[in-house]
């Protein structure tokens, strides 16, 4: 792999930047592989990186049936936090957040991560409540939070509405300083260069059409290219796991639902925040080209349609107004939808199946994108040792059955 | 945006007067204490979520505020029909369970086919 630098860029520049090498390969499928990866997203890339560098088992293949980062990796607002409520959700997210803070210099690439805070806004009395009890645990668990009030919140941001007279006047907001946004695609792209300079094979345009199981074990995949064998297969396929997992006869708790956003046309720097309200429903902030990205609730029924529909649009761009009445005469530039996998407690499962070697990583539902690299390693780190990651453990698929859930509904930041 | 047939108004009206409510055809377990702890999991979490057509629970909540049920296809968003609950839908296609058969003859279809 050529290394990016300050140095290769003037070097380049002497060639016309003709010759720079190709960020990953395009090889033929193996006949087998030690571990393979279904699904080239941003979870998938960065399993097989981990994998790879961390855990030794270099012979991986990433199967992806589009093209890397396709899906939801490159259909969210790239917002990144770690304030979830509960001791195993913000173990896992804070795990991904120290992961980020390091990441463009582990990867060598710019995945653009840009630490400018996130501001969770409460707008009622009960708001406020939950917005303390989550800063607090979030204070317990090591994760910077901190409780503002309207006039913290006004001070931040001088463009939003925080007066009185607001439909849902601000009362005040959480504050994680350390969250922010990272460039989705770069994440894509950097996860897959990384792991394909460790030996990893990415196989695009390569369609899972079925598994090989014999006695309870998985032994390989069947693909559009031929049948490719493995002992460890591991599904990140998010909103089409279930797709996948009724293939191999199993039944997941997860529904699939559209989840959209849109950008506006490029403006100067106006927010240099990101800020999400649950209550009146809306998320937005401002990529470094200039355009406001805004996100939306998902449609209330099921759907594959990677797109959104308009009331929802409707709704979200009237909380956004309400909030930012400067921004009424903005005009939106694209809008589309990606399809989310959404869990009854609105947290991911990674977990063994009833298929001996087969292990899923989903139902990260409206919230995957901050997860990305912390999901990558500790999913790298089950499927290498067999046994699940610590911090993977509590997100096993039988606390739909014991009980256990770990309920996210409150900070997920989408209501579903 | 969905134009929807609502089976009970006997009208198309817009999506925004309806609420979907999940699958359709659940069957609450006749004697939940005596169920083990998987198959109340399953009634309580465990969805089919096809790739294809489903059979839902909507409410016309602004409207005449009853449930019905729907089949419609979650990839093309394509309604097939409406029905009233303890009806049975006459589009069973694959990719959704057919839910225990009843009695035949459902005629609150959808008059058009109309699409997102």
């Amino acid at each position: 792999m050529q290394r990016y630098s300050g140095f290769a860029l003037a070097k380049h520049a002497l060639s016309h930047h003709e010759n720079w090498q190709r960020q990953w390969r395009s090889p033929e499928p193996k006949k087998a592989y030690d571990v393979i990866i279904v699904g080239g997203g941003g979870h998938g890339l960065a399993t097989a990186y981990y994998l790879a560098k961390e855990f030794g088992v270099k012979n991986v293949a990433v199967i992806e049936k589009g093209w890397l980062g396709g899906g939801n990796t490159a259909r969210n607002t790239t917002i990144v936090r770690s304030n979830y409520l509960w001791d195993e959700a913000a173990a896992l997210y804070e795990h991904s957040m120290k992961l980020w803070e390091g990441l463009s210099q582990d990867l060598n690439y710019n995945v653009m991560f840009s630490q400018r805070g996130v501001l969770n806004l409460g707008h009622t009395l009960q708001d406020m409540r939950d917005i303390q009890r989550r800063v607090n645990a979030n204070r317990l668990n090591g994760i910077d939070g901190e409780v503002l009030d309207a006039a913290g919140v006004q001070k931040l941001v001088p463009i939003m509405d925080c007066s009185r007279h607001a439909r849902y006047p601000v009362l005040g907001a959480s504050w994680q300083p350390r969250a922010g946004v990272a460039r989705h695609d770069a994440v894509a792209w950097g996860f897959a260069r990384g792991a394909d300079a460790h030996g990893v094979d990415i196989l695009q345009q390569t369609e899972v059409t079925g598994f090989k199981i014999r006695d309870g074990r998985i032994l390989g995949v069947h693909t559009n290219r031929g049948d490719i064998e493995a002992k460890t297969v591991g599904c990140v396929a998010a909103g089409n796991s279930g797709v996948l997992a009724k293939m191999a006869g199993i039944k997941l708790p997860l529904e699939s639902h559209p989840l959209q956003a849109l950008v506006s046309e490029p403006l100067k720097p106006v927010l240099d925040t990101v800020v999400m309200s649950n209550h009146v429903h809306g998320y937005i902030s401002q990529s470094d080209k200039g355009d406001l990205v805004i996100g939306a609730g998902i449609d209330g029924y099921n759907g594959y349609g990677q797109r959104g529909s308009y009331p929802t649009v409707e709704h979200t761009l009237q909380a956004i107004v309400e909030m930012f009445p400067i921004f009424s005469r903005v005009r939106m530039n694209r809008q589309w939808g990606g399809i989310v996998d959404t869990c009854p407690d609105a947290c991911p499962i990674l977990s063994k199946t009833a298929v001996k070697g087969l292990y899923f990583n989903c139902g990260w539902g409206t919230g995957g994108f901050k997860a990305t690299p912390g999901s990558g390693h500790a999913f790298a780190a089950s499927l290498a040792k067999g046994e699940m990651h610590p911090l993977a453990a509590p997100f096993a698929i039988d606390r739909f059955h014991s009980g256990a859930l770990i309920d996210e509904h409150g900070a997920a930041g989408v209501a579903h | 945006m969905f134009h929807i047939f609502c089976p009970h108004c006997e009208e198309l009206r817009e999506e925004e007067e309806f609420h979907p409510k999940g699958q359709a055809h659940i069957v609450r377990p006749a004697d939940p204490e005596s169920c083990s702890d998987e198959a109340w999991g399953d009634y309580l979490f465990f969805r089919d979520n096809p790739r294809g057509n489903h059979h839902e629970l909507w409410v016309h909540a602004v409207g005449c505020r009853k449930f019905f049920n729907m089949t419609r296809n979650t990839q093309t968003y394509e309604i097939l029909e409406t029905y009233k609950i303890g009806e049975s839908p006459r589009v069973t296609a694959a990719g959704s369970e057919a839910p225990a058969a009843g009695a035949a003859g459902v005629d609150s279809r959808c008059p058009e086919e109309v699409r997102a």
